[in-house]
């Protein structure tokens, strides 16, 4: 009967070395992915636990825990909707999102800066307090952003070029935030629910891509950087210039937005056209790079990935499996293009820091609650989408179509501005989808910034890029170049 | 006294020389560790629930050791030989039970619930405690139950459709397992497991020469004879009419597996286990394909943190809070009464297992089951040493159907295996089957007993 035993024994032990398998699966391997798992109430519970971490903006809390005289002795407070973007909210029954959820380690003190803290918590049995974020957001550029786009839907994002770091991420319409971090669980579910449904999507981050848009003429600079990068083109290439264009295998005609020929001439160079924003020129330039060379272009500005800013951005898309008359609508920012303010913007930075893509970032730093630096943002790179030669000729061409192209409304007086604007079409009779993406000034720049109006702007079919976004994010230039 | 040394004093009295009780000793020393440790525990939960040490604690601590204490004497008494670690072990995880469900109590308190476990776990951890003393004294000598096998046999299947009579069956959360008369209800399968390895243990030592003969060669396999395959065929089709009509993969799993290990253990031929797991497999697989409840635990294992399994009535909720519950207490756990284990769904009983990784962490658990794993290992010890066949087959089964309810029932919590409802011994909350683990645990100190005494006579 031994033998038997002998593999009973084994059985049992297999049995046994798969729960503990098992046990260490769950318990340590997956643990901080299921613990960040939003259907995870706990750490929400923790966090009441202790208090929250703030979060600041310059000097000032934007948001905060005060105490409360209720069993969960904090109440989370806002200071502005103005914040609402960035910091999301934090409530004990819907949840959390933006940095309150994205930062909810270090808010909560359960981040390894705080190794020590915690160490020391253990033993003292006195809880961990939140750490609090400093962020790299600049209070005027954000305040600029958030005035200059007043009612209209859309959102506004800039980026300092050399560091990443984000200096105004608005979305409009937004909500506030007070009004979700109440403890009374009827009213704060009430509120949810009006936002949830309201016509206007409050609760959507238009900023980070919670939407995507069509680019419209801003995708042109992605088309001209692939032509570039390519080695066949330069700006002073010559496409040919008709008045209209039919698409390979199709009774489609591409026309400019002027309804006429791209300046004068049987042909037009890539910088004119680019200047002066024509479709023409570009469906030709796009069917003739083909739509790998564009995608892939598009993937090295960052275009199909999941960025953390530690927010999470929704991945940019530029379409497969085009024709060519696809392909064509797809190099002037229509097709199935879809692209998010932050991209966007992060595209403008990349030109403006000489063809280095730099990772977008709103947290400067972590600290202590007695407001000791556990850790700063080390500014770190994406890559290198294009090189220097072609971020200096895209910049040229930015700043003509400023200075004397169709954009000019993105000129920030006295400064030489770089920017293009973008008109895009949405299907017979929708609004369009108007945006400015530009940086300045012109040498060593200071801000990148990328501006989306959705909904026409209020005004249908008659918004241009130019009449609407181009003037906000003049502004947020502006404020950011006068501090 | 233990001192050998003394002997000569005693030289007349030979026989109470053989029973020096080393073993008693041992054994009272770690159970001071165990009922110690169960202290500490309740303590920590009432130090961490109510910020201060309340009279409530001795009604959750005393009782329970005071019966420790009793069944320590009576083994010194009835079974001086008996092994010493299994009392300490099953001390140390029924006191552990106890403490949790405490905990789960007072977060129900908190929050203004009526259901309260603790109380009815230690009256019935007393109950249980003193029918394992009963069967110790009445009990003198295991191989008594070798007579009657057959009544093992009705007792055991009787035990096991009671649940599928009219009146007297209840369905609790999908599963008839359970009889009821009023408020109290029992799960009769928990004691259907000690009958039915009383049955499978005297049976096959009766038959195990039929079964080994060989039968017909078929490709290469030499099959069993024909007529052998019948009682397979009877516990195939009873563990498949559990599954059928009492809806509990976990109930027909453990029977069909303890079946084809003690038939594989008398017999040697390992042709039963290939055969038999085939026969279950097909049809489980029939059985999940007919019925939507298997199918629909199958996919809550496989996919449960789908949002679709997620929601759905009977879905994976329970099973992803549990996970959840365990992940976020990570390595060390957040300490006894610093969790919400509460969040889960039955966490005082299918899913106290949850409810200790999220407060004991990785490392509880880890003792947990090296508890398991070592209780377990004691009683194969006994089928190792002992010389009857009849006491290595009993005290096998009974181990292995504790070491397998363990695999199958934590195994389902942690996604080893589909979640079913059979219960964790000697933890979770439920009467059934703390009194029948108890039994199992007098009987396994009843035939350890047996080996080191006829060890001595021997010499």
């Amino acid at each position: 009967m031994n033998r038997q035993l002998n593999r009973v024994s084994a059985t049992v032990g297999a049995m046994f070395f798969a729960l503990f398998v098992a046990v260490t699966t769950v318990q340590f391997i997956s643990a901080d992915s299921l613990t960040n798992d939003p259907r995870n109430v706990r750490s929400v519970y923790d966090s009441y636990k202790t208090q929250r971490g703030a979060i600041f903006v310059g000097n000032q809390a934007v948001a905060y825990s005060a105490k409360s005289d209720d069993v969960y002795h904090y109440l989370r407070k806002y200071s502005s909707p103005m914040y609402s973007s960035v910091t999301g909210f934090f409530s004990f029954f819907q949840g959390a999102t933006g940095l309150e959820a994205t930062g909810n380690d270090y808010l909560t003190g359960k981040n390894s800066a705080q190794f020590f803290e915690q160490i020391n918590a253990l033993f003292s049995g006195n809880s961990v307090s939140g750490a609090n974020l400093r962020l790299t957001i600049d209070p005027k550029a954000q305040a600029a952003a958030w005035n200059a786009l007043g009612n209209l839907t859309g959102a506004v994002v800039a980026i300092e070029p050399k560091t990443g770091k984000i200096l105004a991420l608005v979305s409009k319409p937004t909500f506030d935030a007070n009004w979700l971090a109440g403890h009374n669980g009827r009213i704060s579910a009430a509120h949810y629910k009006h936002l949830l449904n309201a016509k206007s999507e409050p609760l959507i981050n238009r900023a980070i891509g919670g939407d995507l848009y069509a680019p419209g003429s801003v995708f042109k600079i992605v088309v001209a950087a692939a032509a570039f990068e390519s080695g066949k083109y330069t700006p002073l290439s010559r496409i040919p210039n008709p008045v209209r264009y039919q698409l390979p295998g199709t009774n489609t005609f591409v026309m400019n937005s002027t309804e006429g020929r791209c300046g004068v001439g049987s042909t037009v160079t890539i910088a004119d056209a680019l200047r002066l924003s024509c479709n023409v020129p570009f469906a030709q330039l796009g069917i003739a790079l083909g739509q790998d060379a564009i995608r892939s272009q598009a993937e090295k500005f960052g275009f199909g990935q999941t960025l953390h800013v530690p927010l999470t951005v929704t991945p940019s898309t530029y379409p497969s499996g085009m024709d060519d008359a696809q392909t064509g609508l797809s190099a002037f920012g229509q097709f199935d293009d879809r692209v998010s303010p932050m991209q966007m913007a992060l595209i403008a930075a990349t030109i403006a820091n000489g063809g280095v893509a730099m990772q977008p970032n709103l947290i400067q730093s972590v600290q202590s609650s007695n407001f000791a630096t556990l850790s700063t943002t080390t500014p770190s790179q994406l890559g290198t989408p294009i090189s220097a030669k072609t971020a200096s000729r895209l910049t040229k061409m930015m700043i003509a179509a400023v200075e004397s192209g169709v954009s000019y409304n993105g000129k920030v007086p006295g400064v030489s501005t770089a920017g293009k604007t973008g008109t895009a079409q949405n299907g017979p009779g929708q609004p369009y989808t108007l945006w400015f993406t530009g940086f300045a000034p012109t040498k060593n720049p200071k801000v990148a910034v990328a501006v989306v109006v959705a909904n026409g702007g209020g005004q249908g079919q008659s918004g241009r890029g130019n009449t609407l976004a181009a003037p906000i994010a003049r502004a947020v230039m502006q404020a950011v170049l006068n501090r | 006294m233990a001192n050998p040394s003394t002997a000569p004093l005693t030289t007349a009295k030979p026989r109470i020389v053989r029973v020096v009780p080393r073993n008693r000793n041992i054994e009272a020393l770690l159970l001071i560790f165990a009922v110690g440790i169960n202290a500490f525990e309740i303590a920590q939960i009432q130090l961490a629930a109510l910020q201060q040490l309340t009279s409530e604690f001795m009604i959750y601590w005393a009782p329970v050791s005071f019966a420790a204490l009793v069944l320590h004497l009576t083994l010194r008494r009835r079974a001086s030989n008996a092994d010493p670690l299994i009392l300490p072990i099953a001390m140390l995880l029924n006191g552990l039970g106890i403490s949790m469900i405490y905990r789960l109590d007072l977060a129900t308190v908190a929050n203004h619930g009526a259901q309260l476990f603790a109380g009815k776990q230690v009256i019935w951890t007393l109950l249980a405690m003193i029918i394992a003393g009963a069967v110790l004294v009445y009990v003198p000598n295991h191989l008594f139950l070798r007579r009657y096998v057959f009544i093992a046999m009705f007792v055991g299947i009787g035990l096991l459709l009671t649940p599928m009579l009219p009146f007297i069956g209840r369905n609790i959360n999908g599963a008839q397992l359970w009889i009821g008369i009023g408020a109290f209800t029992f799960q009769p399968g928990e004691l259907a497991k000690i009958a039915l390895t009383i049955f499978f243990a005297g049976y096959l030592v009766n038959r195990r020469e039929s079964l080994a003969a060989v039968g017909r060669k078929v490709l290469g396999v030499q099959l069993p004879r024909a007529r052998e395959l019948g009682p397979i065929l009877t516990i195939w089709v009873a563990s498949l009419a559990v599954l059928v009509f009492q809806h509990d993969l976990g109930t027909s799993l453990l029977y069909f597996g303890l079946f084809l290990v003690m038939i594989y253990v008398a017999t040697g031929r390992a042709i039963y286990v290939g055969v038999g797991l085939g026969m279950f497999v097909t049809g489980a697989l029939i059985a999940a394909k007919i019925m939507s409840y298997v199918s629909g635990r199958v996919d809550a294992w496989l996919n449960p943190f789908d949002q679709s399994n997620y929601d759905a009535v009977g879905g994976s909720y329970q099973l992803v809070q549990g996970i959840f519950g365990m992940a976020h207490g990570g390595v060390l756990g957040s300490g006894l009464g610093g969790g919400v284990p509460n969040l889960v769904p039955l966490a005082e009983s299918d899913f106290i297992f949850a409810s200790l990784g999220e407060e004991i962490g990785m490392v509880g658990l880890f003792a947990v089951l090296a508890l398991y794993l070592l209780w377990v290992s004691r009683g194969l010890r006994i089928g190792y040493k002992h010389s009857d066949d009849f006491s290595r087959l009993l005290a096998t089964g009974l181990s292995f159907v504790i070491a397998l309810q363990v695999f199958i029932v934590i195994g389902g919590v942690t996604r080893v295996v589909p979640l079913t409802g059979l219960t964790t011994p000697l933890l979770a909350a439920g009467g059934s089957s703390l009194v029948s683990n108890w039994i199992i645990i007098a009987l396994l100190l009843r035939i350890s007993d047996s080996i080191r005494t006829k060890a001595k006579v021997a010499e």
